[in-house]
C-alpha cells in the first residue's frame, strides 16, 4: 500500500518517522463531541459561536479556522429495524452480528442517526501545501500537513485550493489554521487529543498502513452484518488526492456527510494550467506586435 | 438540490478570503504587463510619444500592484515571505517573482525613458520589462484556475486567454487616454481588437462551462459581466467612430473600455465565490463522473479482505500503535 508523498519520507532521510494518521470509524460514533472539545482545549482554539443552527445536533457547522474536529449529525428515515423486511435467515445473521458487537449504535426504529467526526485529511497529495507560496504549510516527518504560524502571511491561497474546504483564515488573526494532527503531541510520543478523548474508539490513531489494514476488516464485518452502504473513504492511494492520512468509514455516500465524492488535487491539472497561461502570454505578445506593426504608426 | 446531495445544504468548499484588492490587482497587473509590451514595441517602431505614455501606464499599474497585494494579506508586514522560496507548484509564488522582476525592470525602463538617466541599464531593462509583462498578464488566471473552485478550475484552458485579452484591452485603452490621437493609432487598434476578443472569449468560456458556468449568470458575477459588456460595447463604438479625431472622445472611450476591462475581472472574481458557495457545483459533476465510470471516486464498498478477523476489525480492541517500529 503506497504511503509516500512528494517529499515524505524522502526529504527526511533517517529522521523520517512512520506516517501517522487517523482512521475515523463513523459506525461507532455516538456524537458526544468529546473530540471537538479536546481539540479546542489542547490546541487553545478560540471559541466559535454560531448560535443554534437547527441542523440536528450540529451547531459547529463545518471545519474552519476555529474548528479542527467537527461532528456531523444526519437524521435519516430508513426501512424499519434490523429484522424489518429481512428474511428469517438474514435476520438471524444480523442478530448474530449485533451480538458479536459489530452493529452500529446509530440505527433502530425506522430511524437512522448518522454521526461522523470530520477532520483535516492530511492528503498524500495536499493541494494546500502545493499552493502555499511562503512555505508556511509543510510536510512533517510523520507525513502530516502542518501550518507554520510564524511564517504564514495570510495570503489565503490554500483556502480555495483545499478540495474539502478544511483550511480557513482566522479573521482577527489573519493567518490560516487547521488540524495539525497534534504535531506537538506526536513529537512527545503522545496520541492526538481527539483520539485520546474519543470514548468509543471511533477515532483511531496510529501508523497509517496498520490503520488501513484494520479498516478493511471492519468494512468486511459491517458489510456482512447487512450494512450495504458502508464504505471506506480516502483509504486508497489511487483516488484524487493519493489517499488521506486521515480516512473514514462511512455508512452512506460521502456527500451526505458534506464530503466531496471525488476530490481531486488541483496539482493534477497544473501542467495544463501553466501551458494555457504560457500560450496566452505568447498570444498576447503576438497581439501586441500585430497592433503596433499591423498598420499606420 | 435534494437534501441527500449535501450536508444540510452547507457548502463543501470554503469561499475565497480575498477582498476587493485582488480583482483590482488582476486589472492593474494586466495593465502594467501589456503596457510594457506596447511601450517597447511602439518605441522600436519609432512612435516615441506613445512609447513614453505607455511606459507611464505600465509604471502606474506595477506601482499600485504591490500595495494592493500587501493590503489583502492577513499579515501585511510579512509580505516579504512571498519571496521566501520559489515554487512552481504555486502560481502565487511564481507570480510574486514575476511581479518583483517586472516591477524592477519597468521602473528602470520608465525612469530612463523619462529622465535619460542610466541609458545602458534602461536599454537592457526595456525588452526585459516587455517580456516579463506577458506572463505577468496571464499568471493570475493560472492562479485562480489552480484551486478547487469549479467555475475557475474547469475553465483553466480558456481563462488565461480571457485575462490576456483583458490585459491588452487595459493597455490599449490606457494608451488611447494618454497619447494624442495622431500618435495613438497602435493603441486604438489594440483596444478595438482586444475589446472584441475579451467579450467573445469570456462568452465562449461561460458557455463551455455549461452548468458549472451558472455563477456567471446569477448575482454579482452576472452584474459585473453585463456592466463590463455594456462599457466595452459603448467604448469600442465611440473609439471606432470618433476616437481618431477627437481627444475628448478618445479619453471618454478609453475610460469606458478601462471600466469594462476592470468589470470583467470583477465578474470572474465574483463567480468563484458563487461557485464555492453551492455544494451542487462540487458534488454533482463529481458524482456524475463516478456514475459514468470516468472516475473511481474516493469511496470503496468492497473490502480487500474476504474473512474479516473480529479482533482486528473491532473498534473495541483498537490498539494505539505508537511508533511500534
Amino acid at each position: 500500500m503506497k504511503l509516500d508523498t512528494h517529499v515524505w519520507p524522502g526529504s527526511y532521510g533517517e529522521l523520517a518517522k512512520p506516517r501517522m494518521g487517523f482512521f475515523t470509524d463513523t459506525s461507532v460514533c455516538i456524537g458526544c463531541k468529546a473530540c471537538e472539545v479536546a481539540c479546542k482545549e489542547w490546541n487553545q482554539i478560540p471559541m466559535s459561536l454560531h448560535g443554534f443552527t437547527g441542523n440536528s445536533y450540529d451547531n459547529t457547522i463545518a471545519l474552519d479556522a476555529d474548528t479542527w474536529r467537527h461532528v456531523a449529525f444526519i437524521e435519516q428515515r430508513v426501512p424499519a429495524d434490523a429484522t424489518g423486511g429481512a428474511s428469517l435467515v438474514e435476520a438471524a445473521a444480523r442478530g448474530e452480528a449485533i451480538d458479536g458487537g459489530v452493529a452500529t449504535y446509530q440505527q433502530g426504529d425506522g430511524f437512522r442517526w448518522l454521526m461522523a467526526s470530520d477532520v483535516c485529511k492530511h492528503c498524500t497529495d495536499a493541494a494546500c501545501l502545493d499552493a502555499c507560496p511562503t512555505g508556511a504549510l509543510f510536510r512533517t516527518e510523520f507525513g502530516t500537513v502542518v501550518v507554520q504560524q510564524d511564517v504564514c502571511n495570510g495570503c489565503g491561497y490554500c483556502v480555495p485550493a483545499c478540495p474539502f474546504g478544511v483550511i480557513d483564515q482566522r479573521e482577527d488573526d489573519g493567518r490560516v489554521w487547521k488540524c495539525t494532527l497534534c504535531y506537538d503531541r506526536l513529537k512527545d510520543d503522545m496520541e492526538p487529543a481527539c483520539a485520546t478523548a474519543c470514548p468509543t474508539n471511533s477515532i483511531q490513531f496510529g501508523e497509517l498502513d496498520a490503520l488501513r489494514a484494520r479498516a478493511e476488516h471492519r468494512l468486511a464485518q459491517l458489510q456482512r452484518a447487512g450494512q450495504d452502504t458502508a464504505q471506506l473513504y480516502l483509504a486508497d492511494a489511487d483516488d484524487g488526492i493519493g489517499g488521506g492520512g486521515a480516512f473514514f468509514l462511512l455508512l452512506d455516500e460521502p456527500e451526505v456527510y458534506g464530503l466531496p465524492p471525488d476530490p481531486v488535487d488541483t496539482r493534477r491539472d497544473l501542467a495544463s494550467i501553466w501551458a494555457a497561461a504560457g500560450a496566452a502570454a505568447v498570444a498576447l505578445g503576438a497581439g501586441l506586435a500585430a497592433a503596433v506593426f499591423g498598420g499606420s504608426r | 438540490m435534494s437534501p441527500s446531495d449535501s450536508y444540510h445544504g452547507r457548502p463543501v468548499l470554503k469561499q475565497p478570503v480575498w477582498t476587493w484588492e485582488i480583482p483590482c490587482y488582476f486589472y492593474a497587473g494586466g495593465l502594467a504587463g501589456a503596457s510594457a509590451g506596447l511601450a517597447y514595441l511602439s518605441e522600436s517602431r519609432g512612435n516615441e510619444v506613445l512609447a513614453r505614455r505607455a511606459w507611464s501606464a505600465a509604471m502606474l499599474g506595477i506601482g499600485v500592484s504591490p500595495a494592493l497585494l500587501t493590503s489583502d494579506l492577513g499579515r501585511p508586514f510579512r509580505f516579504l515571505n512571498m519571496l521566501r522560496m520559489f515554487k512552481v507548484t504555486s502560481p502565487m509564488s511564481v507570480g510574486s517573482w514575476i511581479l518583483t522582476a517586472s516591477g524592477a525592470t519597468t521602473a528602470l525602463a520608465t525612469a530612463s525613458v523619462w529622465t535619460g538617466w542610466f541609458p545602458r541599464a534602461g536599454r537592457a531593462a526595456r525588452p526585459a520589462a516587455a517580456a516579463l509583462g506577458l506572463p505577468l498578464s496571464t499568471y493570475t488566471a493560472a492562479l485562480v484556475a489552480n484551486t478547487a473552485v469549479p467555475v475557475w478550475h474547469d475553465s483553466h484552458r480558456l481563462l488565461p486567454f480571457v485575462f490576456a485579452s483583458g490585459a491588452a484591452l487595459s493597455a490599449g485603452s490606457a494608451g488611447v487616454i494618454a497619447a494624442p490621437p495622431n500618435h495613438a493609432a497602435p493603441a486604438r487598434r489594440l483596444a478595438l481588437v482586444s475589446a472584441a476578443l475579451e467579450v467573445a472569449v469570456k462568452e465562449l468560456m461561460e458557455r463551455r462551462l455549461a452548468e458549472q458556468g451558472e455563477p456567471y449568470r446569477h448575482g454579482a458575477a452576472a452584474r459585473f459581466g453585463r456592466i463590463g459588456q455594456a462599457c466595452i460595447a459603448a467604448g469600442a463604438t465611440l473609439l471606432a467612430t470618433r476616437g481618431g479625431r477627437s481627444r475628448g472622445a478618445a479619453i471618454g472611450a478609453g475610460a469606458l473600455l478601462s471600466a469594462g476591462a476592470l468589470s470583467a475581472r470583477w465578474s470572474v472574481f465574483k463567480a468563484g465565490f458563487g461557485s464555492a458557495a453551492n455544494p451542487a457545483y462540487v458534488v454533482r459533476p463529481q458524482r456524475a463522473g463516478i456514475e459514468a465510470g470516468e472516475a473511481r471516486g474516493a469511496a470503496r464498498r468492497q473490502s480487500r479482505v474476504l474473512n474479516p478477523d473480529p479482533a482486528r476489525g473491532s473498534p473495541a480492541t483498537a490498539p494505539v500503535e505508537l511508533f511500534a517500529s
